[in-house]
């Protein structure tokens, strides 16, 4: 995925001003900054959301064009984004939800109904969601871990080639966080690449980025690898401020 | 908690075959040139009741019937709530209609352009499928009716009212309008001055039909009315499902649909009635539909309210006999410009009987969906029960819902609950399913679609299909949602 000179617009007010960030197949990527720097911003944009309007710049994917594509595009084109704040869908199953979407992604692949269900549970329980809840609605209900977690299920399902997780630490307890570690950890080969959006550390740990990237006031400012997150863990973001 | 892989599987793949036939409207909104072989001509008053008594050769106790309703009809005034009723044009309306001069029981007796007209609309095919028996009325007159053999042997009678009248009169009397006199309302009496059609279904003591069947109402004419009489006896311990679909052609003059149906439950016996009305947006639909429950009987309503321009329906329940039960499940779809105002009402007359109420109102656009109902429990009724339980879902901005639950309780061991809840099909519902692959129109028919559920079980799948069908069509036209 290429994003060249990105800049996005919400409600008038402009966010990003010009983004330029590569991300292929087998990296992972750290996109760090400070609250208000436009991270999520990002990922809305990326994804299409219709709350936010692009203003110049552009997306590719595998020499796709998306700026202008639709959300439903995107995700054909293999885009993927584990939000911050997963929205409930009253009335909607996890059941029927999955499927539709995975027959809208892989319309080639006729995997039978229960044979789908089996694999939807598998995942469930391996980041320690009880099988029932696929046939509970889609994040109704849901405690803010399970949120995440069930985020963490789609991925796993819906195989895509770029992941963009924003904040997927937050609302994790430990343990939790371990499990959806691992499971980015399994999830990741040569032809997945990872954007790990975080305003701090913690899931660095356990995944450790080849590049790390600073946010600030909609623009790129510093790319680097771990030594630039360790230090921003130690000294926060005032040393690139004053830069 | 386990999925239900067959019927889920089933309604997927019924849903491809749904996305895979390309669906207009068109399909049932077309009318058919045909001039109806007599008309009463435009307007109302004693003469031409006279007359449609005439054509019919109806015995004197009918027409002198016909004549106190016109009567009460006249002197009563138009509601004073609910919808605007004022684009009712009384004295431009066709009240009598006659297609033709026959009634077939063979879909090749019909003749050609009417059988056509119901070969597009597929009924001939689902009575061949999935039902024991089928009428099939076209304008005022019932046109086709047929029972299968294995009911008809056990004393099951099918046919429309008219016939009925004259093959089994003392029947007829025994039921016609007690459970909805002519002094009800101003459409029943309405009803009562110039009905014509509707089935009368009578099923004897212990006989119990496992499978449904239906009436079909078409309305062809511009600016016609339509007004049909339902009789349904379900005699004791029996078991029946009767099935009703009302369609008509778009006009630039609108028509009126004013049926009453009766339906009588006696001791033991389980009724259920289903209707899909999707009358075109020039037509106001003004039903009244009553059930008598007797003791340990149940009685299900199970209506999808579609179409038309007004819509004024609440199916009511007096629960006769101790242990009485009625459930009343009822969708309506306010589409854009039109108003459904609908609900139910129970009566409770004897001791532990119970009543369930779940209407489901979509608003689209500037469609007013209202929930009006009535629950009364009288004094005497102990420990009787009752639930209602009022979901709206609005798909626009300007979309509108509104609740009018009128509660008489005068039986102190009697309980109740009320529960009501407002959905909407947001911009981030609508952006999150989107960032998952589906397209803006599946994400928003899925919303609706679980906003239904747990009444699609309780419908046939055909009807499930179809309602969804209608639904898609509604939401398909939406640009811009949210």
């Amino acid at each position: 995925m290429e994003i060249k000179n990105l800049s996005a617009s919400v409600e008038g007010k402009e966010i990003l001003k010009g983004v330029d960030l590569k991300v292929s197949g087998g990296e992972i990527h750290a996109l760090m900054g400070p609250n208000g720097a436009g991270k999520s911003t990002l990922g809305n944009v990326l994804i299409g959301h219709p709350n936010y309007v692009i203003t110049g710049g552009s997306i590719t994917l595998d020499g796709k064009d998306l700026t202008n594509a639709t959300p439903e595009e995107r995700a054909k084109a293999g885009l993927f984004l584990a939000f911050q704040s997963p929205v409930a869908v009253v009335g909607v199953k996890i059941s029927s939800f999955l499927r539709a979407a995975y027959k809208q992604l892989h319309p080639d692949d006729n995997i039978k109904l229960q044979e789908f269900y089996d694999m939807v549970k598998k995942e469930l329980r391996r980041v320690g969601l009880d099988e029932s809840f696929l046939s509970r609605s889609v994040n109704d209900g849901f405690s803010g871990g399970e949120r995440k977690r069930f985020e963490i299920v789609q991925m796993m399902i819906l195989k895509p080639k770029i992941v963009i997780l924003d904040e997927i630490d937050s609302g994790l307890d430990v343990d939790a966080l371990k499990l959806v570690a691992e499971e980015i950890k399994e999830y990741h080969s040569d032809s997945v690449g990872f954007l790990i959006i975080t305003h701090y550390q913690r899931i660095l740990k356990d995944i450790k980025p080849e590049f790390v990237h600073v946010l600030m006031d909609g623009r790129v400012i510093r790319n680097g690898d771990h030594e630039l997150s360790d230090r921003i863990e130690e000294e926060g973001y005032e040393f690139i401020r004053g830069a | 908690m386990e999925v239900e892989y067959s019927k889920e599987e089933e309604m997927e793949r019924l849903l491809e075959d749904l996305r895979k036939s390309s669906v207009r409207k068109e399909d049932w909104e077309f009318h058919d040139n045909l001039k109806p072989v007599y008309s009463t001509g435009i307007g109302l008053n004693k003469s031409v009741v006279e007359e449609i008594s005439e054509i019919k050769k109806e015995p004197d106790w009918m027409r002198r019937f016909r004549l106190k309703a016109l009567e009460i009809f006249l002197s009563k005034p138009m509601p004073t709530w609910g919808p605007d009723l004022s684009g009712i044009d009384w004295e431009n309306t066709n009240y009598y209609n006659r297609p033709d001069d026959v009634k077939s029981r063979s879909w090749d007796e019909v003749p050609d352009q009417i059988k056509d007209t119901f070969t597009k609309l597929g009924i001939p095919e689902m009575e061949q499928k999935y039902l024991a028996g089928s009428v099939a009325q076209y304008d005022s007159e019932g046109v086709y009716h047929n029972l299968k053999k294995v009911w008809e042997d056990k004393g099951v009678l099918f046919m429309d009212l008219d016939s009925a009248v004259k093959e089994h009169p003392d029947l007829v009397k025994n039921y016609f309008c007690r459970a909805v006199p002519a002094t009800d309302n101003k459409f029943a009496a309405l009803n009562g001055a110039v009905w014509s059609g509707g089935s009368f279904l009578y099923v004897p003591k212990g006989v119990r039909i496992d499978m449904p069947l239906q009436t079909y109402f078409r309305m062809n004419g511009e600016a016609t009315g339509q007004f049909e009489h339902t009789i349904v006896v379900a005699d004791e311990g029996s078991k029946v499902h009767y099935i009703e679909g009302c369609t008509a052609p778009r006009w630039d003059r609108d028509s009126l649909h004013s049926a009453i149906v009766e339906i009588y439950a006696h001791k033991n016996s389980e009724a259920r009635y289903t209707s899909v009305q999707n009358w075109s947006k020039s037509v106001y639909n003004m039903p009244t539909k009553r059930a008598w429950v007797d003791e340990n009987a149940k009685m299900e309503w199970v209506g999808g309210s579609l179409g038309s321009k007004v819509t004024m329906l609440y199916p009511s329940s007096y629960l006769r006999g101790r242990n009485a039960s009625t459930h009343n499940l009822n969708i309506s779809l306010a589409g854009p410009g039109t108003v459904k105002d609908t609900g139910a009402k129970a009566i409770h007359l004897a001791p532990n009987t119970s009543s369930r109420i779940v209407a489901k109102s979509i608003s689209i656009e500037d469609g007013k969906a209202i929930y009006r109902g009535l629950l009364r429990m009288n004094k005497g009724a102990v420990h009787s029960k009752s639930h209602v339980q009022c979901d709206a879902l609005l798909i626009n901005d300007e979309s509108q819902s509104f609740t009018y639950p009128h509660d008489e309780i005068y039986e102190p061991t009697a309980t109740f609950g009320h529960e009501a809840t407002v959905g909407k099909i947001g911009t981030e519902e609508l952006a999150y399913m989107r960032s998952r692959g589906l397209s803006e129109d599946e994400a928003s028919s899925m919303i609706v679609l679980g906003f239904l559920d747990d009444v699609m079980k309780e419908i046939p799948m055909e009807f499930a299909v179809e309602m969804n069908r209608l639904i898609k069509l509604e939401m398909g036209k939406l640009g811009s949602v949210g």
